[in-house]
């Protein structure tokens, strides 16, 4: 039988062309499921995807001080820095009037966001407006502004204070991600390593890669042979050791991490038992909270739950009869599992890995409570600055690289891996 | 059932032989208990000749699959010994005995390629790579799959993932495979054809195979010798044409094919020959003295469905009538279900000659040799 194959447009009897009449006939179907889905996708619009886009856009935001020193800051531009060695006459004559007419609570951001750049700010120009507020009462024109402002306080002459305003000129600025790397702006608007007392975020950023490295080897080392047992045990059994996996799970976080803190501090239940045991002297005590260990434990135990639940999932599938034919063919034991079973266990291995890096490179809470001084992490500076220094630009900042860094990783993990490997239940 | 008869005589004949001079296998005493209760396995006895297809059948759980996994060295007899080329082999640990198998679900390795699969044994065996190559390609050649070596199982149907599974049970050329119902999975079609596929390997590579699967048809096509297993015993071990055309007892004449069955007790034993009053009054017949031992046991007696005559007669006096209850018609043969002498579910099958015109409701003559009938246990 001979087929004739058309390239003309098909069409349904009724002589409607095909597609439109499929795009008609599944319209509704699609309305329907995308209505089921609207009210989860405005709830992730709004919740999720606002707000970091929010905090992301606050991370290089700096147009606040911008709507406060305008006529400033456009005249601070013209400045030739190679030729004088202050700024001229203009840019102190737009500060004296900004400073004299602007609105206290806006003049007040603005100074914390300037003390960022250069510590002093805040005093110096609070002190200033005060005397200017005076001259204006007074109905006074000053001759000079300059020497009105360096006669009210002698930093006005100070040049580092006018080269901080650099990094302050634009309504963008990257400044928030330098300072979360330990770096600034030098008066040039070069980008150069903080004082060394000031250095605190790279220590804490290695810290906080080292402590979740570390945590996703030890629950891969402890969870593995966990979730072998549990994928291999007759039924009766593994649920009874499936409630033990998940009864950590169930009970709050920070009941398990002060439950911690019982175990491991120097009078606590381990020291307790081990001095009883004779194992170590009263006054040897080991220091096992306040630390990174303290942070090392209790996190590694917090999160094993997230390596044994993937790991058993892909487990429980892998048929029994592989190991069984792979020594059949010849394989000792040992070589069976080399090659047999744990290269069919990567899915699992890199679901839980991933998952439990993720949430240990974020983790808060433990090591706040645990880690004392070195084992916080970096979750613990961005709190403090949320809370304490309202440094939200900061805060973004470090939020923002902790996402990167994610996104980074999840990318390195599908080129590797590939994605679709990943298997969480 | 059609089966080439003899094709399978002049092969069992020849391995009857050998048997007794040498066996390849050799399972002595065997017993199998897993809780210390019950015996899965009891007094396995059992002798293999090399390059014999021994097929080991029966219903699931009388200790076939547990006997297979005892040669492959996963599971260990409780009692007894097993002999490997007269060496035993109950210490050799599963992965040193050099055993190939297939199993019931294939058990390919997902991850690798069909190549890869087939050279991990000869890997582990630490052979030279271009040996490997040569090997492998020569293994998918025989199952036919040459060009599939790149693929992964999940890429095959389930009859290539079989011959994939096949070639690399063989592949490190063992001195024995096993078989445990490996074509378990496969639709009706494309099971006959593997069949003859392993069968047709098995004849030209000579390589010795256990065999187990549950599917009588399955072990009559492919076996020199059929073990029928019940109850984790033996109870008959023979070529395929003894097992149908004589069964020893009647589990072995219920298992396989299809059977008829008259019970009665024994009046009078003649020699090899009985005569039993069947229960209900219906009548004498003489049969074959079977496993039955002296007059006044309880016997039932056992009769091929094809080895019953319609409207004549025998001089063995063993004349009977039935009604047809049932007729099925099957192209080359009718199929009738009559009530004779009580049992109504009694097959005959008539040849569709173009000359029976009977119907259901009729009464029928029927009559058969006193050899073709089996006095065999209650």
């Amino acid at each position: 039988m001979e087929v004739t194959i058309s390239t003309a447009e098909l069409l349904t009897t009724d002589g409607i062309p095909l597609k439109q009449s499929l795009r008609k006939a599944e319209r509704r179907n699609k309305l329907r499921a995308f209505l089921l889905v609207f009210p989860l996708l405005l709830f992730i619009i709004v919740t999720f995807v606002m707000p970091i886009g929010d905090m992301l856009l606050r991370s290089v935001d700096d147009s606040q001080i911008n709507s406060v020193f305008p006529n400033t800051f456009e005249e601070y531009k013209n400045w030739d820095k190679g030729a004088d060695e202050l700024p001229p006459e203009e840019v102190y004559k737009s500060l004296f009037f900004e400073l004299a007419n602007g609105d206290k609570r806006q003049i007040g951001k603005a100074l914390t966001r300037m003390n960022y750049a250069k510590s002093g700010w805040k005093s110096l120009i609070k002190k200033t407006t005060r005397e200017i507020k005076k001259i204006v009462k007074k109905g006074e024109e000053p001759v000079s502004y300059k020497d009105t402002f360096i006669k009210i306080n002698k930093f006005w002459g100070d040049p580092t204070y006018w080269y901080s305003f650099n990094q302050m000129v634009n309504d963008r600025s990257s400044i928030y991600y330098w300072n979360a790397l330990d770096r600034t702006f030098d008066e040039d608007g070069d980008v150069v390593l903080q004082d060394e007392k000031r250095r605190m975020y790279i220590k804490t950023w290695l810290r906080t890669f080292k402590v979740s490295v570390y945590v996703t080897i030890f629950c891969l080392i402890l969870g593995f042979p966990v979730a072998h047992l549990l994928a291999n045990l007759p039924l009766r059994y593994s649920n009874l050791l499936m409630i033990f996996v998940l009864l950590p799970f169930w009970t709050s976080l920070l009941v398990r991490t002060t439950a911690w803190i019982v175990m491991l501090q120097q009078n606590g239940v381990i020291n307790g038992i081990l001095v009883w045991l004779g194992v170590i002297s009263d006054d040897g005590r080991i220091q096992m909270v306040y630390n990174e260990a303290g942070t090392l434990i209790a996190m590694t135990q917090i999160l094993l739950p997230f390596m044994i639940l993937p790991l058993y999932s892909v487990m429980r599938v892998i048929p029994k009869s592989h190991m069984r034919a792979a020594q059949n063919l010849g394989a000792k034991p040992a070589m069976a599992f080399w090659r047999v079973y744990l290269p069919q266990t990567i899915p699992g291995i890199s679901a839980g890995g991933l998952l439990v890096f993720v949430l240990a490179i974020g983790y808060f809470i433990t090591p706040e409570l645990v880690g004392g001084k070195d084992g916080k992490l970096i979750g613990s500076w961005i709190a403090y600055h949320l809370k304490t220094t309202l440094n939200w630009g900061l805060c973004a900042a470090l939020g923002g690289i902790l996402l990167g860094i994610m996104l980074i990783f999840y990318w390195l993990y599908n080129k590797i891996v590939g994605i679709d490997n990943i298997k969480l239940g | 059932m059609t089966i080439c008869f003899h094709a399978v005589i002049q092969a069992s004949l020849q391995y009857i032989m050998n048997d007794t001079s040498q066996s390849f296998v050799k399972f002595e005493k065997i017993d199998k208990s897993y809780d210390g209760e019950v015996l899965v396995v009891k007094n396995l006895n059992l002798d293999i000749a090399k390059g014999e297809f021994v097929t080991m059948l029966g219903p699931s759980g009388s200790g076939k699959t547990t006997t297979l996994m005892m040669l492959a060295g996963f599971e260990t007899p409780t009692n007894g010994e097993i002999f490997l080329d007269t060496k035993p082999i109950s210490k050799i640990p599963p992965y040193e005995r050099e055993i190939g198998m297939v199993f019931q679900n294939y058990a390919l390795f997902p991850h690798m390629t069909v190549a890869e699969n087939l050279s991990f044994p000869l890997e582990v065996r630490k052979i030279s790579k271009p040996d490997i190559k040569e090997k492998v390609q020569k293994a998918l050649d025989m199952v036919e799959l040459g060009n599939f070596g790149t693929r992964f199982p999940a890429q095959l149907s389930g009859g290539q993932q079989q011959r994939v599974a096949l070639a690399r049970a063989l592949v490190f050329e063992p001195r024995l495979v096993l078989m445990d119902e490996p074509l378990g999975a496969l639709d009706k079609n494309l099971r006959e054809q593997m069949q003859y596929e392993i069968k047709h390997i098995h004849d030209r590579i000579g390589i010795t195979v256990v065999y187990v699967t549950h599917d009588q048809s399955e072990a009559l096509t492919m076996s020199n010798r059929i073990a029928v297993f019940n109850d984790g015993v033996v109870q008959q071990l023979s070529t395929p044409d003894i097992l149908y055309e004589k069964p020893e007892n009647s589990f072995v004449a219920k298992f396989i094919g299809e059977n008829n069955t008259l019970n009665g007790v024994v009046r009078e034993v003649n020699g090899s020959s009985c005569t039993v009053e069947l229960d209900g009054g219906f009548g004498m017949v003489k049969a074959l003295k079977i496993n039955v031992n002296e007059v006044g046991e309880k016997t039932q007696l056992s009769i091929r469905p094809e080895r019953v005559s319609i409207d004549k007669t025998t001089s063995d006096s063993n004349n009977f009538s039935g009604k047809i209850e049932e007729l099925i018609y099957l192209g080359d043969h009718i199929r009738a279900r009559l009530d004779v002498c009580g049992n109504k579910e009694f097959i005959v099958k008539v040849p569709n000659e173009g000359s029976f015109n009977h119907k259901e409701g009729d009464e029928l003559k029927l009559s058969w040799n006193s050899e073709d009938v089996r006095a065999l246990d209650l």
